[in-house]
């Protein structure tokens, strides 16, 4: 498994958050997530403008065999998605904790953060 | 990230009706340590713990449409019927007609219930006159052998030999260098064929068959020499592959899985498989099947492919005409490795279900556009 971000923050249900810059982070699944799934062949992108509260699903990213809901671990509005993975789905397997984020979002409650693991906590849930 | 579709994984042969198998009760063949050593990932499947992977379904899927792959397939079951009556028996029991065959040659056939609906499809080979080798699916065979148990006139003898056995599809394009590798100066059977052969000391039977549409083989070693069988595969050129890509790679070619697209509700003329019954003989379920030729199937399994873009089909999502009637649900469903582009098979009402037909999928509330294509998706 590649190096996990030590500054990103992360959900049980496997997505990670970086930190927030000017109050937008950036949300993507984990490596651990993506070798799970296996071949991404698929990725349900939110729409630009759309609203969520955490918890909510915001999207799905499809394997050949699996489909799995992505889940929002923060509140907010989302401002820009990765629509590159629309051709290119497979940047999931290749770089998740990089090029294959999903999308961003503007937090409306940033102390949600505070309620996520950090890198340590989210290694150790994952053995 | 929350799997939302992960009994697609455990979907199985019986996928549906195997939904209560504990852990304790699952089993897992020969092989299985060999998979995990292999760095497989294994899931449940029809009862059995199987690897539904090693380095990935696509790379898998694509080396068995141009190399060879090989496929445990030990969790499939082998039944050896013989005595006198055995071919009027069994002609009674399935729908082909077994006076076709003659000694070494095999064919596909399915066994019906009463009302004409699906228990099973299986292979069956006569090895000698009165002698057959039949392999059924995995999650069947307690339910097979008990039917057929319960027809059984007194002088056929009927053994359930499936732990016997390690079983392995060698499939692909270059299975006979494959073959040749590890069984020097031995030939492989002609298509459908079936031969018993000694190598090493091992006996084994090679089967000329397959279910990924490749050039192909199925042989069926003594349980003890799995292992060892299993790696000269291997060292002769065959990369290992799970039951992800064995399901993109029969998909591609429209071969029915019991389960999801095989059902007891459901006859094999509604399947598409009037090519295997032979309605001028009789056995379990003939009238159905008559009466559905003379007067119309109510449904009938079609191959659906993707017109437009849309997250791949699965098993369970609506399928609609383009107004949004409702014409049934996916049985099977998989973004095709070979075609770039969803393909699946729903059983839809026969009237509506004529090639050419547009119609859409419902996934997660959206519409993807398809449309009813020939079979198999896959030209070959």
């Amino acid at each position: 498994m590649s190096t996990i971000p030590s500054d990103f923050k992360y959900s049980s249900e496997h997505e990670w958050v970086s930190p927030a810059v000017d109050g937008v982070v950036t949300l993507g699944i984990t490596d651990f997530a993506q070798s799970e799934l296996g071949d991404v062949v698929y990725v349900d992108l939110p729409e630009v403008g759309s609203t969520f509260a955490a918890g909510d699903v915001i999207g799905a990213v499809e394997s050949v065999k699996a489909a799995s809901d992505v889940y929002t671990p923060v509140s907010g509005e989302i401002v820009e998605v990765n629509e590159g993975l629309s051709n290119e789905p497979a940047t999931v397997n290749k770089d998740a904790f990089g090029e294959g984020w999903i999308c961003k979002i503007r937090l409306s409650a940033s102390a949600e953060l505070d309620g996520l693991m950090d890198a340590a906590t989210y290694s150790e849930s994952c053995k | 990230m929350k799997g939302r579709d992960s009994r697609d994984l455990t979907r199985g042969e019986e996928g549906g009706r195997m939904s209560g198998v504990s852990d304790e009760q699952i089993k897992s063949t020969p092989l299985c340590g060999k998979h995990q050593a292999l760095g497989a990932k294994m899931v449940p499947f029809a009862g059995w713990l199987m690897p539904v992977q090693y380095t990935g379904i696509l790379e898998e899927h694509h080396s068995v449409r141009n190399a060879c792959g090989v496929f445990d397939i030990s969790h499939m079951g082998q039944f050896h019927v013989h005595g006198a009556g055995a071919t009027e028996w069994l002609n009674g029991m399935f729908t082909n007609n077994l006076h076709k065959l003659s000694d070494g040659v095999g064919q596909y056939s399915i066994m019906l219930n009463e009302r004409g609906g699906v228990i099973d499809d299986l292979i069956v080979y006569r090895t000698a006159p009165e002698d057959y080798f039949i392999v059924v699916n995995a999650s069947m065979i307690d339910e097979d052998y008990a039917w057929l148990s319960a027809h059984k006139p007194a002088d056929v003898a009927l053994e359930n030999r499936s732990a016997e056995y390690v079983g392995l599809a060698v499939q692909g394009p270059k299975c006979e260098e494959v073959f040749s590798k590890m069984c020097p100066g031995e030939k492989l059977p002609e298509h459908n064929g079936i031969r018993k052969i000694v190598v090493g000391g091992d006996e084994l039977i090679i089967c000329r068959t397959g279910y990924t549409g490749e050039n192909g083989f199925e042989m069926f070693c003594p349980a003890s020499q799995g292992v060892k069988w299993f790696e000269k595969v291997m060292e002769s050129g065959a990369k290992p592959c799970g039951l992800g890509a064995r399901d993109s790679l029969r998909l591609e070619m429209c071969y029915s899985l019991n389960g999801s697209d095989l059902s007891p509700e459901k006859t094999p003329l509604e399947a598409g498989l009037s090519w295997c019954c032979d309605l001028s003989k009789d056995f379990i379920g003939v009238e159905v099947l008559r009466e559905q030729k003379a007067n119309g199937r109510p449904t009938a399994l079609v191959a659906i492919e993707y017109t437009g873009k849309g997250a791949p089909p699965r098993h369970g999502y609506e399928v609609q005409l383009p107004d949004g009637t409702p014409l049934g649900e996916l049985c099977s469903g998989v973004l095709s490795p070979t075609l770039g582009k969803g393909i699946a098979m729903a059983y839809v009402p026969t009237q509506l279900g004529k090639i050419g037909t547009d119609v859409q999928v419902v996934v997660r509330g959206k519409a993807v556009p398809a449309q009813i294509v020939k079979k198999p998706f896959l030209k070959k």
